[in-house]
């Protein structure tokens, strides 16, 4: 299936790191999250400086780092889960390492990877240029984040440059698990609707139960995204716990009441 | 102007965009805003002790063969440069309506010159500072917290400035409403790097116009020490358009070499040595490894001890306006020594870098030089004592 194939339904797109603990269990908790549920994999390429994530997925970068992977290394990760799950792979990764890697080089190895979009969060809209060239005519997405803080205007401007799907961080602040859900939420995925109606939008950022998910999937998003939940399971050794999160994260979003 | 050349940028999380924008504009406000730059200059003046003397070094001078003024950002209250840029940083976020400011520090002068601005503007100050600094500047650390900052040590990664920097930006991303991120250097995303360097242009404006009186004429060099380049951009910037002064940007060279396997540059030297890369905020030479992942680097001076330097030094690296040079802890040591000995005066262990320079300089070349003494070194005698006892 392709991540456009994918988003016909709201998708469950769930993260973990690379090479964490290890390139074989990294692969493995993807597997998992397959398994439970989560229809897109976001896989994150470790890196030394990961200013835009919290502790928690801090402390991923750090045991990916520790494992050894790179991005030679991530590359091959991505196919094993490509080949494995079969699932509309995307990635998340600082911008550094694709400037590094050649963007043209960086795009190609994706393609052959079979890594459909990728996430940079340092690379704004407005520095996105050389990535949307290089990306244009191939298989790969350029995702963009969108904030609570980001005005209509900026949205506007980010729309046209996005593809694949929007991402929309749910709350102020960096990656990490959340007790409640913003009530903003509703409002944010509202105002994307309205100002980037061709793309799909996901919500991530502090997702962590059922409840959060079923309540994003009723605001209208196509899709949820979680992170830190996962890697916080991972960190504990948990695969059994991905997969049942994974699952309790399809159930909550399976039990929305589909209002349009 | 958000790039210098092919430098700079705005390379941030999204949700930092809006704050940065309402920065921009804040600072293009302020700058047509008499206002705002009388206040400024009240607070540099009668709290901040501007404008710092340019001193002559005679015995310098004489054991040289060439003439040697310092210009004493020493003298600056709290002991070093980094005072301008936060009462101005400050200043604004006032403007903007914001009682609370937050900053990373690498060497603690930083961190204390932010302390001091707080506590001086009425603002609440935290600041972020890598548990291995926390360790080797311990004096600093309690010098903030008199000061009313509140201080993290932050045990992430190397422990060091690029930890606490990153560290800052994840507090900033969660209350940018009420708190401005008041940068130490030249570094990170626009409209910082050119904001601080107004803020510290008035070191070379200043001594731009005290060495036309005292000698009748420019320099023929200016030499500082460059870690993120908040001295050195703030001592050019006004002699940027004097085609016959040479600018010299001296990095720290550290004990020399890089360990890949481990990821350690055993220096700071990211002009003379880095490559083009994206680092916090800016596009700009950085030290990395081939992937791209950015290299813990080492300097015996904290507050060199930087992986990568400001954009708008890479471009003037890169355009040939200014060398970049390095100097090793050996050399910075014997430079803190010997001033301290030849003149009185203990310089900071970054400043030393640029004095050690001068001994590399050729006397038949230049006549007069102006070394920017970025800052004063009480905060590092203790270390130099441990390392090398009284000799
Ligand atoms: C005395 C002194 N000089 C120089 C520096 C280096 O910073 P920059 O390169 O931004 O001037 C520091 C940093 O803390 C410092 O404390």
């Amino acid at each position: 299936m392709s991540l456009e194939e994918a988003f016909a339904e709201p998708v469950l797109v769930g993260f973990v790191m690379a090479g964490d603990p290890s390139p074989g269990e990294s692969v493995e908790y993807a597997e998992a999250l397959v398994d439970g549920g989560a229809d897109v994999v976001e896989l994150g390429i470790p890196f030394s400086d990961p200013v835009a994530d919290g502790p928690t997925i801090q402390r991923a970068h750090e045991r990916g780092l520790e494992a050894g992977v790179d991005t030679d290394s991530f590359f091959e990760i991505a196919s094993e889960v490509r080949d494995r799950t079969g699932a509309p792979l995307v990635t998340l990764c600082y911008y550094n390492l694709v400037y590094r890697r050649g963007l043209d080089r960086f795009v190609d190895e994706c393609e052959d990877a079979g890594v459909e979009g990728v996430v940079i969060p340092d690379l704004p809209v407005e520095e996105s240029g050389p990535m949307i060239e290089v990306t244009r005519g191939s298989g790969v997405d350029v995702v963009f984040l969108a904030a609570p803080t980001t005005g209509d205007e900026r949205m506007r401007r980010i729309g046209d440059a996005a593809s694949g799907f929007l991402y929309l961080v749910a709350r102020a602040g960096v990656t990490g698990a959340r007790e409640s859900l913003d009530a903003a939420t509703a409002g944010l995925v509202e105002r994307a609707n309205r100002n980037v109606p061709g793309v799909p939008k996901a919500v991530g950022f502090g997702v962590s139960r059922g409840e959060h998910a079923r309540r994003i999937v009723e605001a209208g998003a196509d899709g949820v995204i979680a992170g830190s939940v996962f890697v916080d399971l991972v960190e504990e050794g948990d695969l059994a716990g991905v997969r049942e999160k994974a699952g309790e994260l399809r159930g909550g979003m399976d039990s929305a009441r589909n209002e349009s | 102007m958000r790039y210098f050349g092919d430098y700079g940028g705005r390379f941030a999380p999204e949700i930092l965009m809006e704050a940065l924008e309402e920065l921009e504009w804040e600072c293009s406000r302020v700058r047509g805003d008499d206002g705002f730059r009388e206040e400024l200059d009240e607070h540099l003046g009668e709290y901040a002790g501007r404008p710092t003397p340019l001193t002559y070094a005679p015995s310098t001078s004489e054991r040289l063969g060439f003439d040697v003024y310092l210009k004493r950002e020493d003298l600056v209250h709290g002991g070093a440069h980094k005072l301008n840029n936060t009462l101005g940083q400050g200043l604004l976020a006032r403007e903007m309506g914001k009682d609370r400011i937050i900053a990373e520090t690498g060497a603690g002068q930083h961190g204390t010159a932010t302390a001091m601005a707080g506590a001086a503007l009425d603002l609440e100050t935290e600041v972020y500072m890598g548990a291995k600094d926390v360790e080797r500047q311990a004096m600093n650390v309690f010098r903030m917290r008199l000061m009313g900052a509140t201080v993290n040590p932050v045990e992430k990664g190397s422990r060091t400035l690029k930890d606490a920097i990153s560290e800052t930006l994840r507090d900033w991303s969660a209350s940018v409403e009420d708190t401005h991120y008041v940068i130490g250097s030249v570094v990170g995303p626009s409209p910082y790097p050119a904001m601080v360097r107004e803020f510290q242009s008035v070191i070379g404006r200043e001594a731009r116009e005290q060495v036309l009186e005292m000698e009748g004429r420019l320099p023929d060099a200016v030499v500082a020490c460059c870690g993120g380049g908040s001295n050195a951009v703030g001592a050019f910037h006004e002699f940027v358009e004097d085609g016959n002064v040479d600018l010299v940007a001296v990095e720290a060279g550290g004990t020399g070499g890089v360990d890949y396997g481990s990821r350690v540059a055993h220096h700071s030297a990211s002009l003379c040595e880095g490559r083009d890369g994206v680092l916090q905020g800016s596009k700009t030479k950085i030290l990395d490894d081939r992937y791209g992942q950015v290299l813990e680097s080492h300097s015996v001076a904290p507050g060199l001890d930087y992986s990568g330097v400001g954009p708008e030094l890479a471009h003037l690296e890169e355009t040939g306006r200014i060398e970049a040079a390095s100097v090793g802890d050996g050399a910075a040591l014997r430079g803190f020594r010997r001033l301290s000995r030849e003149e009185g005066i203990i310089p900071a262990l970054e400043s030393s870098h640029a004095l050690a320079y001068l001994e590399e300089m050729d006397p038949e070349e230049h006549d007069l030089v102006i070394v920017n003494l970025s800052g004063r070194g009480d905060k590092d005698v203790q270390t130099v004592y441990e390392m090398e006892g009284e000799r």
